[in-house]
């Protein structure tokens, strides 16, 4: 994950008005003001991603002319074992980033408003994961810590005392939740920063009201601090949901896919699909469910948003 | 606030103990970037006794850091100016100007700030080597500001929305052009929210990976994080030089941060907090 955050609150605000005389000559400077950014987005962005729509009925190695085959791509993935477990991996990997960071980075959040001290030091401590480069936090958790001759992992085998009896990285079954737990290293204090940021936005006579209550740390979690930033813990889940069909970077680094199709996620089998095998179809096939998915979070966002819940 | 007094004590515990786990792997890393395989194998956890200058030495050399680094600094270089200069000028217009689209080109930008990499990429990679665009370096700059301008756009609308109109108004008074005001009256005013933009921008771009191994596909042109993928991949088990390329190629990244944390942490939260 990694992939910038940007609902802005407000994005669709009202435009101040000019006087009507000047506006159709200011409407076409603002659009020449606009056509640099839009020209390279839909050229870059746009028109490639339609492409993606339309090459996912044909069958297409990338460098012959495209063969309008229908649903076959579709009916290939469907009836592929590989694909499914890689959408199942993508379900797991959904779950546990819905739960995990987001529940250490409510609970880090609500702790850094108690304290007096310290606060912009833990804060930038815990966001200083996200900064790192994927390829390089991927390479030193693998080699300085699962790794069985140089890790700390290794070390502890060593002296008898790995509770994973060897490197959980290359043992299928628990493969997916290690790179997760890396994945999530570098995540969670990014979440938990947000958190903090809505919270110190609460009005602190809220806060002092439920002290006066006699409510303690988990009380006035639950019933004051948390209802009160609902907004954006829901967009934080709907963006996990989102990041989570499209993550790529950690697996690609670490395990490749493997071992076998242990840690296979979507993203994964469609760049092996497309620049290892091949088959650019069926690749673009694998994008667009990819795709579709991240879209229905957006759609059940924006449905929600118009049913009047305050998200 | 009393009773949550008697628990702070169990609450710096939980918070430096998480502080410990964000920075224990990264500790490992400066470390172990001074010692040698031997010592590492030994034990991981070990101080650096004598300090391994040499395995710095080695990183630049066997990974060819001068070059990955050069290549690194000019497509962020690129990358930054691109999307400084169409992004601030696309919200100048989304926030001063009346367009009737208005709506449907701030979906469509917002729809862009999610959409997979992999959606577009594929026919991209095709068309782009069609052209010859592939192992370019402007190139690659040219999509990472495709992708990053709709997040700097919405960023800088919102300091241009902050803007007084008063403040354009008298100098459409003296008679200046739209461009003239655009670059001599506004563009200083939003100057915070451009050296967020280049920051957060900069940071996205330098630790790119996907669309930088994709796209630059020659050693001689890749970038850091993409060559520090290859010399791993292929020297496993000089741990000590791999740390030392590592820290080479992080260290600019965390300074930068260290010293302007609340630029970075305002850009990339940017969005996130819903109030």
């Amino acid at each position: 994950m990694g992939a910038p955050a940007t609902i802005p609150a407000g994005a669709t605000a009202g435009v101040p008005k000019p006087r009507p005389r000047r506006q159709r000559r200011s409407e076409l400077k603002g659009w020449l003001f606009l056509a640099p950014a839009l020209i390279l987005n839909v050229g870059v962005i746009l028109v490639p991603a339609l492409l993606t729509a339309g090459l996912a009925f044909t069958d297409w190695n990338g460098i012959s002319t495209p063969k309008l085959v229908g649903l076959k791509n579709f009916r290939d993935l469907a009836a592929d074992p590989v694909f499914w477990g890689a959408l199942w991996n993508n379900v797991k990997w959904t779950l546990i980033f819905l739960t995990v960071p987001i529940i250490m980075a409510l609970v880090v959040a609500s702790m850094l408003l108690t304290v007096r001290w310290g606060r912009n030091l833990f804060q930038t401590i815990y966001f200083i994961p996200m900064v790192v480069a994927t390829v390089i936090s991927a390479r030193v958790w693998q080699q300085m810590i699962f790794h069985p001759i140089s890790g700390v992992l290794g070390w502890l085998s060593q002296h008898g005392l790995n509770p994973f009896g060897g490197n959980p990285l290359t043992n299928p079954s628990t493969a997916l939740y290690s790179v997760a737990f890396v994945d999530n290293w570098h995540w969670w204090g990014f979440i938990a920063v947000i958190f903090f940021a809505a919270l110190r936005q609460i009005d602190p006579a809220l806060l002092e009201a439920a002290d006066m209550e006699g409510a303690g740390f988990w009380q006035r979690m639950r019933h004051v601090s948390l209802p009160l930033i609902r907004p954006t813990i829901v967009l934080m889940m709907i963006m996990t949901i989102i990041w989570s069909f499209l993550v790529f970077d950690f697996i690609y680094v670490i395990t490749q896919g493997g071992p076998g199709y242990s840690t296979e996620v979507l993203a994964t089998l469609t760049y092996k699909r497309a620049f290892e095998t091949f088959q650019a179809g069926q690749a673009s096939a694998i994008a667009l469910v990819m795709s579709a998915l991240g879209g229905v979070a957006i759609a059940a966002y924006v449905w929600l948003q118009s049913r009047g819940w305050d998200v | 606030m009393r009773r949550l007094r008697g628990s702070q004590l169990v609450i710096y515990t939980v918070l430096i103990l998480l502080a410990g786990f964000s920075l224990g792997p990264l500790v490992l890393m400066v470390l172990n970037s001074f010692r040698s395989r031997l010592e590492i194998s030994m034990d991981p956890m070990g101080w650096p006794d004598p300090f391994r200058w040499q395995n710095y030495v080695n990183a630049w050399r066997d990974a060819s850091l001068g070059t990955a680094l050069t290549n690194s600094l000019m497509v962020t270089g690129l990358t930054v100016l691109l999307t400084c200069i169409v992004a601030s000028m696309a919200a100048y217009a989304l926030a001063r100007k009346r367009i009737r689209a208005w709506s449907g080109v701030s979906l469509y930008l917002l729809v862009c700030t999610t959409v997979p990499v992999q959606l577009f990429l594929i026919p991209l990679f095709f068309i782009f080597h069609r052209l010859g665009l592939v192992n370019s370096r402007a190139a690659l700059a040219v999509i990472y500001t495709a992708l990053y301008s709709p997040f700097a756009i919405f960023l800088l609308r919102a300091y241009f929305l902050q803007v007084p109109v008063e403040l354009e108004e008298a100098a459409w008074v003296d008679g200046a052009s739209e461009w003239q005001v655009f670059t001599r009256v506004l563009l200083p005013v939003v100057a915070p929210g451009i050296m967020t933009v280049a920051l957060v921008v900069g940071l996205w771009s330098w630790n790119e990976f996907l669309l930088a191994v994709t796209f630059l596909q020659d050693a001689a042109l890749q970038t850091a994080p993409v060559q520090f993928f290859r010399f791993t991949g292929r020297y496993v088990t000089d741990w000590g030089t791999m740390m030392a390329a590592a820290v080479i190629v992080v260290l600019p990244v965390i300074v930068a941060f260290v010293a302007l944390q609340r630029r970075f942490i305002e850009g990339m939260t940017a969005g996130g907090v819903k109030g």
